[in-house]
């Protein structure tokens, strides 16, 4: 392989750079002791213990996690099966307005979705709260996961499910012995996409969230609304760590997943 | 391996309708008498003895109906009430709007409440400057940002194209890896940067090339770098995928024959490339339209985007009529690209076969 152009050197360092600098920024700031937030005054943790002291960022990430818990369980169930059904359901009536549903909030701007969702729980429920976020949260996280899980289950080999049925597995018992543990993978990786989406949602949770249920992300912004605030930066700065770590880990992991699956492949052609 | 002999065992004997009709005897029980909290139980226990039910029909029936109709109840019934909502009036009531439907005068109230649903708010939208210009300014600001966003992820993509093979899975890496941040944070991180006291123009000001801080942060120009940054991995990707899997040899055979590199990238690389940047500026332009974080964030007061005018429109004026014809509006405009980029995605599907 040739070395990098200059041209492409270049690029990549300024597109890397614009991508990261901004954070990093952040990051470095959140240790800033002095009071001005844009000036370097000495290094400090003194806004990480302002920020454990204030119950309210702990509490509201406490129901953001339980909330981004129950909706990435949920949608992954639902978004699996709407997947499935989607990929090896055959014709159905109202077929295609199924598929146009487990598409279209992929693509549907958050305030529409929120106002919609709001407006149906107005009519369902006597007052909102956590709930409420969770089945909005739900229902769009689980189409990411029909997208994630579909695109397994289509280079999945049909033939398996049929061997096994032709062996007289039930249905049900072919869904949990032979596609599932084929699928696991996408489906892991559509929990971990809804989880993220939901811990991240912020329009659909203010429009649906009742009192008592204020996440994170809502009382972030009607923090920083008015600017910037170090507590803030400490709390981005935790979470950002946090996400850097679970992706390494993830992405570690499932690099030596593929590695064990190559080495698996080639003993078995090897003792063929 | 039979992981499931119990629950065989069981359905051989019908247990499951007794505890089906168990379920369904308790949810109506609960929604009777429950308080609010326990109806939601009631109404999960009846769904679920009608889905043990269906099972016992047609299993492929049961197992499509379920996220079926999770899809219908909460995606498409909303739909229908924004819409009927958009064509009814405000009202100082609860809810704030009015007919409302009420189901006990049968048909002749259905009638009635049809010919109360007008198209007025629809008619405020064409009356009111405030709207048509925020729809204006939306896709002047989606348009636009989406060109930027090409402009900055196209030379990225093609590097990343270029780059050793054995560095390709970590640039993905480090382009993927924002999209796992949260999206308010990477907002919020500018704020940092372009305020008026912000680092950027501490930075400027100490280097002495300014003399006077820019006002940068609450204008437009702010908007644009929020939005260039927080798509940018959307634009990178497809087109990345589309150049990596680029066949070098068109290259050579264009050079072979006398092209410059340059007129090579222009005949050869540039045409290929455009599925990915079709779909790449749909993916940005789409969820740009109805952006309501940046500009509420990073923009000024006359910063006019469709999102943030719903916004405002239903949280602080709590006209909830005006605002959901302010969704049905925005929703017809975005239908066509919508659209478009899922015959583009199709046509790509196919070729790709």
């Amino acid at each position: 392989m040739k070395k990098l152009s200059w041209f492409n050197a270049t690029s990549l360092t300024l597109g890397f750079a614009f991508l990261y600098i901004p954070m990093i920024i952040l990051v470095v700031f959140s240790f800033n002791g002095g009071r001005n937030v844009a000036i370097w005054g000495g290094f400090s943790t003194k806004w990480y213990g302002e920020l454990f002291n204030d119950e309210k960022f702990l509490n509201a990430a406490f129901i953001t996690l339980r909330v981004a818990l129950a909706t990435a369980t949920l949608a992954t169930i639902l978004g699996t099966i709407a997947a499935y059904v989607l990929v090896r359901g055959g014709r159905f009536y109202g077929r295609s307005l199924f598929a146009g549903m487990t598409y279209a909030p992929l693509v549907m701007p958050d305030v529409i979705l929120g106002l919609s969702l709001l407006l149906l729980f107005k009519v369902m429920f006597s007052q909102s709260g956590m709930l409420t976020v969770i089945l909005a949260h739900t229902t769009f996280t689980m189409c990411y996961v029909s997208v994630v899980v579909s695109s397994r289950l289509v280079s999945f080999d049909k033939s398996l499910e049929e061997a096994a049925s032709d062996l007289g597995a039930s249905a049900f018992d072919t869904f949990i012995s032979v596609t599932l543990p084929n699928i696991a993978p996408a489906v892991i990786s559509g929990w971990l996409l809804a989880f993220t989406l939901s811990l991240d949602d912020l329009v659909i949770a203010s429009f649906t969230t009742g009192p008592g249920a204020t996440t994170l992300p809502i009382e972030i912004f009607s923090e920083v609304r008015r600017g910037v605030k170090p507590q803030i930066n400490a709390l981005s700065t935790i979470m950002i760590g946090i996400v850097t770590v679970g992706v390494l880990i993830f992405s570690i992991l499932s690099k030596r997943q593929i590695a064990q699956r190559l080495r698996d492949e080639k003993r078995a052609e090897a003792s063929a | 391996m039979r992981s499931t002999d119990a629950v065989e065992w069981a359905y051989a004997r019908w247990l499951d309708l007794v505890l089906a009709a168990a379920l369904a005897l308790g949810g109506f029980l609960l929604l009777e008498h429950g308080s609010d909290g326990s109806h939601v139980t009631g109404g999960v226990m009846i769904a679920v003895a009608v889905f043990m039910g269906l099972y016992r029909i047609s299993r492929r029936v049961a197992v499509i109906a379920v996220p079926y109709l999770w899809l219908l109840v909460f995606f498409l019934v909303p739909f229908v009430i924004v819409i009927k909502i958009s064509l009814s009036d405000i009202a100082l009531a609860m809810p704030p709007y009015t007919p409302t439907l009420d189901p006990a005068a049968g048909w002749s109230g259905f009638v009635d409440f049809l010919g109360k649903l007008d198209f007025d708010n629809f008619e405020f939208l064409t009356m009111d400057p405030l709207y048509y210009k925020a729809y204006l300014s939306s896709l002047k600001i989606a348009v636009l940002s989406t060109f930027l966003t090409l402009l900055v992820a196209y030379p990225m993509a093609y590097a990343m194209a270029r780059a050793p093979e054995e560095w390709r899975g970590t640039l993905m890496m480090l382009v993927i890896l924002p999209f796992w941040t949260s999206f308010l944070i990477r907002v919020y991180a500018w704020m940092g940067i372009l305020g008026r006291e912000g680092f950027l123009n501490s930075f400027l000001l100490w280097l002495g090339i300014i003399d006077e801080p820019l006002v940068i942060l609450n204008t437009n120009i702010a908007v644009y770098i929020g939005i260039v940054y927080t798509y940018l991995p959307f634009m990178v990707l497809p087109i990345y995928a589309t150049l990596e899997k680029l066949d070098g040899s068109l290259l050579e055979a264009a050079e072979d024959l006398g092209c410059s590199r340059l007129q090579a990238f222009w005949l050869v690389t540039a045409p290929l490339s455009v599925p990915g940047v079709v779909a790449g500026c749909f993916l940005v332009f789409i969820p740009t339209l109805g952006e309501f974080v940046i500009p509420s964030l990073l923009g000024g007061s006359d910063t006019l985007m469709i999102g943030k005018i719903l916004y405002e429109e239903f949280f602080s004026n709590r006209d909830w009529p005006v605002a959901s014809a302010v969704a049905v509006v925005l929703l017809l405009i975005l239908v066509v690209p919508i659209v478009l980029f899922q015959r583009n995605q199709q046509k790509q599907a196919e070729a790709g076969k």
